[in-house]
Parts: C-alpha cells; structure tokens; sequence
C-alpha cells in the first residue's frame, strides 16, 4: 500500500516562548526544530502498516529550508522518499491555505491507499489540517486515532472521546489522523540515518502544485502575540502537614471559594 | 437570517453543556451586534433540544430528527451543518471545541472555503470581522486571530464562557431539515473508557499526579484525593511515559490543555511542556517537596511536603469537609 505522511516541524515541546519584534510570532533564532510528537506517531504507524503489508511511505512537508532536516528524521526512520513543499506563500497562510498546499501535492502522488497526519500540530494546535484535507480530497476521516488495522480497501480505526472510545469503519483511501497512544515510535538506528541522505527529497513550489497567491490569502490572521497574564504570587503555606491541609481548605473555601 | 449560527451537540433532547455555553456566547455577540442567533441540532431529539437552546439564546433552531443522525458520522454532520449555513449566510458560524467539534468544524469549513480559528478563549466582533483570542503552543502565549471572508468560523473552548441567562419565553422558531445521512467512515461501536469518572476537559477540578509519588503502586493517593474532590485525576508526562498511568491522563502540550478551576498538582515539578497545559487554571494548589520546583511560580498555594504525608491528609479533611457541607 501507498501511504503519504504530513509532517510539520515544530519547536521543541520544552522551548520557552519567546515574543518577536513584529509582536505576532515567536523569536525562532534559539529555538530546537522537531517533528511535531504527533507527527512522529503517524509516521510509525505508516512504517507499521507497510511491514505489515508492504508497499511505500512518503512524506510530505510544507515549509522553509529547514523542514529539511524534519524530513529527513522520518526518511532516516524509514521513510521512502519525501516531498518538501517550499514557497514563501505556503509561509504566510492559514490551516486552509496549508491543507490546499498538501492537498494539491497528494493529489499527485495518486494514487495512494492512506493519508496519515498528527491530529494537530504541537504549536499552532489548530488541529484543522486533518479534517480540512480530507475534504479537499474528497476522502473520508478518522480523526484522533489510537488504533489503526487494515484489512483490504478498509481500515477499522479506534478514537477517543471524552469518556469513551469509538470504533469506526473506513473505506480506503482515507485520512486519519494520530494521538498520543497509537504507537511508540521507533528511534532512527545509525544504519537508518545513513540510508536516509540517499533518500531522495523532491522540491516544489506554488507554481509546481498550481497554486497562487489568491488561493494561499489567509482569511484568518494571527494579528498579535503575546505571552499569558501572569499569575498572582504564590502564598505558601506553612506547619506540619495537619496545619497544611487545615489551612488549604481553609484558603480554597473562604478565600479562594471554589469549594 | 440569523448572523451567528451555533452547532448544538445534543443527545436525547439534551443539549450538551458546551453546546449551550456557545449558544450563550452567541447571543452575548448578537446582542452587541443587533443581529439573531440560529442554532443546528442533529439526531433523535433534536427537536426537543430546540426548547432550551432557544431560552439560552437561539432566535431560530434548525432541527434534523432523523434517526440515521443518532450517532456522529463526520461526513452527514458536515453535509447538515453547510446546507444550513448556505441557506442562512450567517457571518459567523460557532461550535463546540469538542471531539464532534474539533472532527467535523474543518470539514465544514473547507466545504465553504470559510476562515476557521480552532480553541477560542475569546471572541469579539468588530467591524463585522470575527476576532479570537486562543493559546498557541499548549498556552505558553495567547494568539489574537481576526477573520476575514464570510462565514467566519471558531470553535470555543469548553468550561471558558459562561453560560447566559435563561429566559424560557423567547419565541423560537423551529425549522425542520434533511439531508443525505452517507458516510464512509463510521462509527461500529463505543464503548465507555472511564465509566463514572470525570472527563479531564471538562473538569471543574482536576486533581494531577507526578513522579514526586515515587512509583505507579502509589498513584492511588492521587486517586483517592480525586474521589474526595469529586475530581477529574491527570498525571504528567513523566509518568504517563513511565507507563503508571493510561496516557488519556496526560495533562500538558502533547497531552490534555486544561483550565479547570480548581487544579491540584502532587509532587509534579512544573516541566514547561506541563505548565503550558494547565496555567491557565483559575486557581492552582502545588503539593512538593521541593520548594523551588518550577510549579510554585504559577501556584496560587503551595505547600512544601511530603506527598506521602500531605495526600492522605488532605483527602480524609476534604472528605470530612465535604460530608459535613452535605
């Protein structure tokens, strides 16, 4: 099976923010580039579903020169090959804009059998691109994925929800996209990492995919950014532990009321 | 011709509490605007639900009661939701940030070509033009996000807008609709995960766990003092990592955001992945033995502890407490 895996590079989850000049964007110089955690889960699960029933992993990025190196993470993980998706427009869109850059790049890449993303990126969190590709493929979705197995052109998917978990029965191809508990990734082996500089990354652009600056104008802009309110100071509470617990619900009754 | 239009998840003639949270926030919008509030409800019970989304805020609520919509399908809930919006042409167009929420607001939104800002904590209209303000990187900032093009979309954050006041005497008007119930992903089966415990996102308390309890055979601490609490129980990665706990329990950037308002968090140091997750909490109690670990600085109390000590404590007060509040 043909399987295409979006993947975004993100900062590390342990990055401090840091608010930029134009004050609508984070201060990238010092930040550590990663594949978004929940990427990373849809791309072993593709590498899975091809061991299981053989076939071809392709990545697809959309961003600057250094999404490079996120592909090559995946391609060093056991990706086949990867397409880079580089335009300044695809910089400056929105989700929608970002899912008609993917979209037209899967479109030609058909045909293919699955499309796996994370369920939502570890930044911008919109957690749209999903749902949002599916459409514009004209595929259907499952979304937030725990489990995955393919049996011919189905996929039975199981999701979670608040305080339940779903079965749902998809045709193939579809879009489904990874939470945390899918799998647990696998770390690129020496040998993996040296394959993966062979590996080819193809490069293209808005004009390559069809695409203008029109269809890439965000209808949704990110106009200012900043960093929490922050909080009181914290009051710390003293004694032996019997006075401590007294003197807390105490505090949360009377002075904080929310018990 | 409603401006705003809410999606109403219902069951049973019930609409859920963030169904009606959005409603209310619609109306607070179409208030200031001078505009009307529609709302979509889907599935058995639909046109039940109709009566108190109307005395929550909807001036027109259109209902599909058709049994074939009884459990969510993405592709039918989106078909009904468009044909509505197309029919209406509101402006804005508002849904839960819910599982149904977050799976099915992109499929529509891609059907319209519509703007679409994900997780509001915020919203305004001015000039016609929707702004958001929601948390990026799991809450380390605060993003204003402003529309354009019409419809404008936003899914709004559970347990953050307040419900609005009741007023059971507007007239609503009830429209009936149907649409073409295919899917080709459905769902075959639920079963219920956490039977009787408190979803984490929509806690109202959650009381969290980390490595401070030393091992996952002393994670029932963190448990019994959920159950005094009447609490929702998280962890942290670490120890979600550590394979304790069921990683449904995760609290932080690859796991749940939360903004409960009550947080409780024992022996967990304040990893910034986790902070992010949770600071938004209206109030925090930290529980550590390390009295500069980083939790404290976003703590509105802290007690430097034992958790050993502390827990089983503040569970058999809490108990007492709460037995004598009744």
């Amino acid at each position: 099976m043909k399987i295409i895996v979006c993947v975004k590079q993100v900062p590390d989850t342990e990055t401090r923010v840091r608010i930029g000049p134009d004050g609508a964007s984070i201060v990238e110089s010092d930040v550590n580039w990663i594949v978004s955690p929940f990427d990373e889960f849809a791309v072993e699960e593709a590498l899975r579903q091809k061991g299981a029933q053989g076939g071809e992993v392709v990545l697809i990025s959309a961003g600057p020169d250094r999404v490079a190196s996120a592909l090559r993470s995946g391609l060093a993980m056991g990706a086949d090959s990867a397409l880079h998706l580089k335009d300044p427009l695809f910089d400056a869109t929105d989700p929608l804009g970002t899912a008609r850059v993917l979209a037209a790049a899967i479109k030609g890449l058909a045909p293919f059998d699955l499309v796996l993303t994370g369920h939502q990126s570890a930044g911008g969190d919109n957690g749209q691109v999903p749902g949002l590709l599916a459409e514009l493929l004209d595929l259907p979705q499952v979304t937030v994925a725990v489990k995955v197995s393919v049996a011919g052109q189905t996929a039975t998917v199981e999701r979670e929800v608040e305080g339940a978990r779903e079965t749902w029965e998809t045709s193939l191809p579809a879009v489904i996209s990874a939470q945390k508990g899918l799998n647990e990734p696998r770390y690129a082996s020496l040998k993996g990492i040296m394959a993966a500089k062979k590996k080819p990354i193809e490069v293209k652009d808005a004009a390559a995919l069809g695409l203008d600056a029109a269809a890439l104008a965000p209808r949704a802009r990110v106009t200012a950014l900043e960093l929490p309110p922050s909080r009181a100071a914290v009051r710390m509470i003293e004694g032996d532990a019997d006075a401590q617990v007294k003197e807390l619900l105490r505090l949360l009754h009377e002075e904080a009321k929310v018990i | 011709m409603p401006g705003i239009l809410t999606f109403a998840e219902q069951r049973d003639g019930a609409p859920r509490r963030s169904a009606l949270e959005v409603v209310s926030e619609a109306r607070r919008l179409a208030d200031a605007a001078g505009v009307k509030v529609g709302s979509v409800a889907l599935g058995p019970g639909a046109r039940a639900a109709a009566t108190e989304l109307s005395a929550l805020g909807a001036d027109r609520v259109h209902v599909f009661e058709d049994a074939a919509l009884g459990s969510y399908a993405t592709e039918a809930y989106a078909r009904a939701l468009a044909q509505v919006i197309e029919h209406e042409r509101p402006t804005v167009v508002l849904v839960p940030f819910t599982a149904v929420g977050k799976d099915l607001a992109p499929r529509v939104a891609a059907k319209l070509g519509a703007a679409l800002v994900s997780d509001c904590v915020s919203l305004a209209l001015k000039g016609g033009s929707l702004e958001a303000r929601r948390p990026v990187y799991a809450g380390k900032a605060f993003a204003t996000v402003r529309c354009e093009g019409e419809p404008q979309m936003a899914t709004l954050r559970p347990n953050v807008f307040a419900l609005g006041p009741r007023d059971g005497g507007r007239p609503a008007e009830v429209i009936e609709g149907r649409v073409d119930t295919t899917s080709r992903a459905r769902i075959t089966a639920i079963t219920a995960s956490s039977e009787g415990k408190v979803e984490l996102s929509e806690a109202q308390v959650i009381v969290s766990g980390g490595r401070g309890l030393k091992g996952p055979e002393h994670f029932h601490l963190v448990q019994e003092l959920g159950q005094a609490f009447g609490a929702a129980v998280g962890a942290s990665r670490a120890v979600v990592d550590a394979g304790w706990v069921d990683h449904q329990m995760q609290v932080g950037q690859t796991g749940k955001t939360v903004s409960p308002t009550l947080y409780i968090a024992c022996g967990i140091s304040g990893a910034i992945q986790h902070l992010a997750g949770m600071s938004s909490s209206k109030f925090i109690v930290a529980i550590n033995k390390d009295a500069d670990a980083a939790i404290f600085k976003i703590a509105n109390y802290g007690i430097v502890g034992d958790v050993f000590e502390i827990l089983p404590r503040l569970t058999a007060a809490a108990k007492a407490y709460f037995a004598a509040k009744g």
